[in-house]
C-alpha cells in the first residue's frame, strides 16, 4: 500500500441552495519523497481536498465519505481526537498568505515552539533551541535573534519561511502545501519553492502542493492531477501533463501560462468563461461550457459524465473525446501554438 | 516604551488640571448665578451666630473676594500641598490633598472621600471580576454554538441585561434574595463591613450588588465577546492552530479569545474607570455608602465642594484607567508601536 492513498474521496456541504459538492470522487495515490501537485482553478475543490485530509474541513458540516489512508491508517472513519494527535506530527501543512495564518499577537519563536511542544514532551528551552535551529534551517538569517520577531516585523519571504519551520518543526511524513507562494513577491517565490525541493529531500517527506500555477509545480512535481469541479480530469506524471496532456481544461492552463522562453508580443491564450458553480454542476462533462472542442464529442459532452480512463502507463484522463482525437489536437492544433513564434 | 509612558503622564496631568479648572469654574460660577454673594458663602463656614462684620471679614480671609483665577490657584494649591483656612476666630490646617470643606458638616471632604471610596472599590471591582468572567465566557459559548438553544437564550438575557435599568433589577432582587422574602441568601442592602474586618461579611453584604450591577455589564461583555470571537474563530491562523494539532479548547482560548481580547480591554478600562467614581444607581438603590451615594447626597443638599471632590476623584479614575489601558495595548497587541 501506499503511504498516502485517496479513495473515491468525497467531500460535500449541504447548504440552503443546495449541496455543494467541494470534492467529488477523487482518488490518487502518493509515496514518501514524492511530490504531487494539484492544479486548478479556485472553486475547483483542491484546497478543500488537503483540508480534508488533515480532518480541517468544517467538522459539523460537511459529509465527507471515501477513504484517506495515511501509512496504513484510514483517517475518514478515525476518531477526532486520533486525527488531531496526527495532525502536525505525521502531517502538517503550509498555507497560502503566511501574514493571515500566523498569530499577530504571538512570536514567530512562540508559534514554533507551541507546535513542537505539542507532540514533543521537552521542556521550553529545549523547544526554544529547536525553533532557533529551525529557523536556521529554512534560510533565516540570525535566527537567536528573530526568533523573537512578531510575525509582522518579517518580510512576506521570510514570513513564509518561518511558516515553512513551523510546519517541518515535528518532522512531517506528509506535508501539504496550499498555494505557498501566491502570496510572495515573484522574486521570493522561486526562493520558496528551492527551499521547499530541498526540504523535501532532507526529511524525505511526502509533499503535496496546491496550486492554480501549472509554473510553481513544473519543476517540483513528480506527479501533477488537474481538477475541475471537484473531480480529476487528467492524472498523470509531470512529463505526462506537460509533454502529453490530454484534457482540454489542461491544455487551457497550460496555453494561459506565461513564459519566459516566448516572444513578449505573444498573446496567452487564457481559457474563456469562468470556473463552474458547485451547487448547478453542469450536465455532462463538467467542463463542457468552455471547452473549445466541446462540438467534436457529438453531443456526448452535455449528456454522459465523463469517466476517468486510463490513456497509457498510469496516465488518466476524463474526457469524451477519443484517445486518437485528442492526441491529433494536441500534435497539430494545441502544441504548434504554444511553441510558435 | 519610556517616553511614551512619560508623554501619556505628562497628557493624563494635563487632562486633570482642565478637568479641575472646568468643575471650578462651574461651581463657583452657579452658586452666583444664582445669587450668592461672598458674604453668603463664607457665612456658611461661619456659622448663624456671627454677625455680619464677621462674615464679612471672613468672607476677606477665605479669599471669596478675590478674582476667580487667584480662588483657582488656591484651590489648586490645597489638593497639591494642603491649605490653610483663616474663617476669624483661628486657622484651620487642612492637609493635602485638600479639597475644601462641606457646607453642610463642615468637615474636610476628602477624608469623607477616603471613607467612601473601600466601599465603591469593593463594589466595582467585584462586579467587575463577576461581569468579566460571566461575560466573557457566555460569549466565548454563544459563538461557538453560535445559533443553537443556548445562543439565543443567551443573548436575549443578555438583551434584557443591557436594556433594564439598576434600579428595576436591583429592586426586584432585593426582592427575592433579600432577608424575609422567599429565596434570601443576603441582608438588605444598606451595610458595609470593611473587606480587612471580616471578609465573609464583606461579600456576604455585596453579593447582591455585585450580581445586579455585574448582570447589567455582562450582557454588554457577552455580546462584544460574541461578536469579536465570531470574527476571530475565523481567522486563517485559528486554522492554522488546529493544523499544528492543538486541542480545541487551546485554540480557543489561547489562539481564539486572545485575538478579540483588545476591545474588550479597552472597554474594561473605560467601564472600571467610570464606575470607581461611584456606581450611582447600585449604590442608591442598596443604600451604600460610596462614592456615588455620596455624590447624590451632596447634590441633594447642594454641598458644593463635596461634589466638587466627587467629580474630580471620578475624574481621576476615568483619566488614570485610560492611561492603564493605552498602556496595556502594546502589551496586548505588538503590532501597537509606541513611540
Amino acid at each position: 500500500m501506499s503511504f498516502l492513498e485517496l479513495k473515491d474521496l468525497r467531500i460535500h456541504f449541504p447548504t440552503d441552495d443546495g449541496l455543494v459538492k467541494s470534492v467529488d470522487g477523487l482518488s490518487f495515490t502518493l509515496e514518501r519523497g514524492k511530490t504531487l501537485g494539484i492544479v486548478g482553478e479556485s472553486g475547483s475543490g483542491k484546497s478543500v481536498t488537503s483540508l480534508g485530509i488533515l480532518g480541517l474541513h468544517k467538522g459539523g458540516r460537511a459529509r465527507i465519505s471515501g477513504e484517506i489512508w495515511l501509512d496504513g491508517e484510514e483517517l475518514v472513519g478515525a476518531s477526532q481526537e486520533h486525527v488531531r494527535a496526527l495532525r502536525g506530527k505525521k502531517m502538517a501543512m503550509i498555507f497560502q498568505d503566511p501574514l493571515s495564518a500566523m498569530h499577530p499577537f504571538y512570536t514567530v519563536g512562540d508559534q514554533i515552539i507551541e507546535a513542537y511542544r505539542i507532540h514533543n514532551d521537552v521542556s521550553k528551552k529545549v523547544a526554544r533551541k529547536h525553533a532557533i535551529d529551525m529557523l536556521g534551517r529554512v534560510g533565516i538569517p540570525q535566527p537567536e535573534r528573530r526568533v523573537d520577531s512578531y510575525p509582522h516585523e518579517f518580510s512576506g519571504g521570510m514570513r513564509q519561511r518561518a511558516m515553512i519551520a513551523m510546519a517541518l518543526s515535528c518532522d512531517p511524513e506528509l506535508l501539504i502545501a496550499d498555494e505557498p507562494t501566491t502570496a510572495l513577491d515573484v522574486t521570493v517565490q522561486a526562493q520558496i519553492l528551492d527551499l521547499m525541493r530541498d526540504l523535501q529531500r532532507d526529511f524525505n517527506a511526502a509533499l503535496i502542493i496546491i496550486t492554480h500555477d501549472l509554473g510553481v509545480v513544473a519543476e517540483l512535481s513528480d506527479d501533477i492531477l488537474v481538477m475541475y469541479g471537484g473531480k480529476c480530469v487528467e492524472y498523470g506524471t509531470s512529463d505526462d501533463i506537460f509533454e502529453r496532456p490530454e484534457h482540454p481544461y489542461t491544455w487551457g492552463l497550460l496555453g494561459s501560462m506565461p513564459r519566459l522562453d516566448r516572444e513578449p508580443t505573444e498573446r496567452l491564450m487564457p481559457i474563456k468563461g469562468s470556473p463552474p458553480s458547485l451547487i448547478n454542476v453542469p450536465s455532462g462533462c463538467a467542463f463542457h461550457p468552455r471547452c473549445v472542442f466541446e462540438e467534436r464529442t457529438g453531443g456526448r459532452a452535455k449528456a454522459e459524465v465523463p469517466e476517468l480512463l486510463e490513456t497509457e502507463g498510469g496516465h488518466l484522463v476524463r474526457c469524451h473525446l477519443p484517445r486518437e482525437r485528442r492526441r491529433a489536437i494536441w500534435e497539430n492544433e494545441i502544441k504548434p501554438n504554444l511553441e510558435a513564434s | 516604551m519610556v517616553t511614551y509612558i512619560i508623554r501619556r503622564l505628562i497628557w493624563a496631568v494635563v487632562m486633570l488640571t482642565i478637568v479641575s479648572i472646568i468643575t471650578f469654574a462651574i461651581f463657583f460660577l452657579v452658586p452666583r448665578l444664582a445669587g450668592a454673594t461672598s458674604e453668603s458663602l463664607a457665612a456658611r463656614y461661619v456659622g448663624r451666630t456671627a454677625s455680619a462684620e464677621q462674615v464679612k471679614i471672613a468672607a476677606d480671609k477665605l479669599g471669596f473676594n478675590d478674582p476667580l483665577i487667584v480662588q483657582y490657584g488656591r484651590f489648586a494649591k490645597g489638593i497639591v500641598a494642603g491649605a490653610d483656612y483663616d474663617y476669624g476666630p483661628g486657622v484651620e490646617r487642612c492637609p493635602a490633598p485638600c479639597f475644601g470643606y462641606s457646607f453642610l458638616t463642615r468637615l474636610p471632604v476628602w477624608p469623607d472621600l477616603l471613607d467612601r471610596l473601600p466601599v465603591t472599590l469593593s463594589l466595582a471591582i467585584g462586579a467587575a471580576v463577576i461581569w468579566v468572567l460571566a461575560g466573557v465566557a457566555t460569549g466565548v459559548l454563544s459563538a461557538l454554538r453560535r445559533g443553537s438553544l443556548f445562543d439565543r437564550a443567551a443573548m436575549g438575557v443578555a438583551l434584557a441585561g443591557v436594556s433594564l435599568p439598576i434600579f428595576f433589577t436591583g429592586i426586584v432582587s432585593l426582592v427575592i434574595f433579600s432577608y424575609g422574602h422567599p429565596f434570601r441568601i443576603t441582608a438588605p442592602g444598606g451595610s458595609f463591613t470593611p473587606f480587612e474586618e471580616n471578609p465573609a461579611m464583606w461579600a456576604y453584604n455585596l453579593i447582591l450588588p455585585w450580581i445586579t450591577l455585574a448582570f447589567l455589564y455582562a450582557a454588554g461583555y457577552a455580546r462584544l465577546t460574541r461578536a469579536g470571537m465570531l470574527e476571530t474563530m475565523s481567522e486563517d491562523y485559528i486554522r492554522t492552530a488546529r493544523a499544528k494539532g492543538l486541542n480545541e479548547r487551546r485554540v480557543v482560548v489561547k489562539h481564539g479569545l486572545r485575538g478579540a481580547l483588545t476591545p474588550i480591554l479597552t472597554i474594561f478600562g473605560l467601564d472600571l474607570g467610570l464606575l470607581l467614581g461611584g456606581a450611582v444607581l447600585t449604590e442608591s438603590t442598596y443604600s451604600l455608602p460610596g462614592m456615588g451615594k455620596y455624590a447624590i447626597d451632596a447634590i441633594t443638599n447642594q454641598d458644593l465642594p463635596k461634589v466638587m471632590g466627587v467629580t474630580l476623584v471620578a475624574a481621576f479614575f476615568v483619566v488614570f484607567a485610560n492611561l492603564i489601558v493605552d498602556l496595556l495595548y502594546a502589551v496586548v497587541d505588538p503590532r501597537v508601536r509606541l513611540g
